[in-house]
């Protein structure tokens, strides 16, 4: 089942939201950095900056990769590894 | 636009959302088991959920013309009590029969534990045996990718189970393709901050088509929107799609996948009933 609209189209229609999203994040960040303490050793902040890179990145399958960095991977040997 | 919910926890919402669901255009929904918020401490506390699915939910909905169906099982998050787990295994055949319930369902897993697995494969042995249909439960955030593998492989176990007749629910981005590839049925469900969000349950109907493909709410007694089907059709229509394409997904696939049960004796709402002749 195709995407019905054309890029144009629904990038006008996506355009504000997309927006809005981009600056929350930013906001985020800069709330993140105004906050005392620190974030070192936590390794949820290099899942963010990987999910940043997919982002900018010009491949069709983003949410997918985005979905994979927060994601523990994939074990083929996990029912030996499990016990 | 006549829907059909295939998944929402209705035990834990008030009877005003059974109101607000029938004038959104729902006329019924599949109710798994599940967990409760908290872990009960007896195979009896199950038996009264279990009554409460069977007995007084299909009740409450008939108040406003919806039909409810359910599914019977020890969800995943109890799994983890091995001992507990098997005693309500033994509950679940008494209440195979009873007039609504489809299947064994929600199972799955959690935290993708040991325990977890063994009582997984205890239940898709039943089901397997009973011939019942089952509905899958895979984990959130970070486990659902390696949860929903797990699960796949683990089914890969019963060489005779019917694909078709299995929901894998909950699938997202990364494991929809995985679930679909194999043959089974995948439910999205619509969830504020965790799980799939209304555009991007659009996004998937685009890529992979509308076959085997459900979408649900999923509302529980957690931050949930019981309604939240009606905002993937309005999704549906502002991208363009037919009324036609968007009544496949959220109104005839889920009756052609429940009607493999026995128990799924639906009354469309073309038809009256009894009661309004």
């Amino acid at each position: 089942m195709p995407t019905l609209a054309t890029r144009p189209e629904l990038f006008d229609r996506e355009f504000l939201a997309l927006r809005a999203k981009i600056l929350e994040i930013a906001a985020t960040l800069d709330r993140l950095d105004r906050s005392p303490g620190s974030l070192a050793g936590d390794p949820r902040v290099e899942q963010i900056r990987e999910a940043f890179a997919v982002l900018t990145s010009h491949d069709s399958d983003r949410a997918e990769r985005v979905q994979l960095v927060f994601s523990r991977p994939y074990d083929p040997n996990w029912k030996n590894n499990l016990a | 636009m006549y829907y059909f919910d295939p998944h929402i926890h209705m035990v834990s919402r008030v009877t005003d959302d059974y109101e607000t669901l029938a004038k959104m255009g729902c006329v019924g929904m599949s109710e798994p088991a599940f967990w409760a918020g908290f872990d009960r401490g007896s195979p009896e506390g199950f038996r009264d959920y279990f009554r409460q699915l069977t007995e007084f939910e299909p009740k409450r909905a008939a108040w406003y013309h919806l039909q409810h169906f359910t599914w019977i099982c020890i969800n995943a998050k109890e799994a983890e009590n091995v001992s507990l787990s098997r005693e309500v295994i033994k509950l679940i055949p008494e209440f195979l029969d009873k007039p609504g319930v489809l299947g064994i369902g929600e199972i799955g897993l959690n935290k993708n534990t040991p325990n977890e697995s063994t009582i997984f494969m205890e239940q898709v042995e039943l089901a397997d045996r009973l011939d019942e249909q089952i509905l899958i439960h895979t984990p959130h955030l970070e486990d659902k990718y390696m949860g929903t593998r797990m699960i796949l492989d683990m089914l890969d176990d019963f060489a005779d189970l019917d694909h078709g007749r299995v929901l894998v629910d909950h699938v997202e981005e990364h494991t929809v393709r995985h679930v679909l590839e194999r043959g089974y049925w995948a439910g999205m469900t619509l969830y504020p901050v965790s799980k799939c969000t209304p555009e991007r349950a659009v996004d998937m109907v685009e890529h992979y088509g509308p076959e085997r493909l459900l979408v649900n709410s999923a509302g529980d007694w957690g931050p949930s929107k019981p309604t939240a089907v009606p905002d993937f059709i309005l999704a549906m229509r502002r991208r363009g799609h037919s009324e036609a394409e968007i009544r496949r997904v959220v109104y005839e696939n889920p009756l052609e996948f429940f009607s493999q049960s026995r128990n799924f004796e639906f009354r469309p709402p073309e038809v009256p009933a009894e009661a309004d002749k």
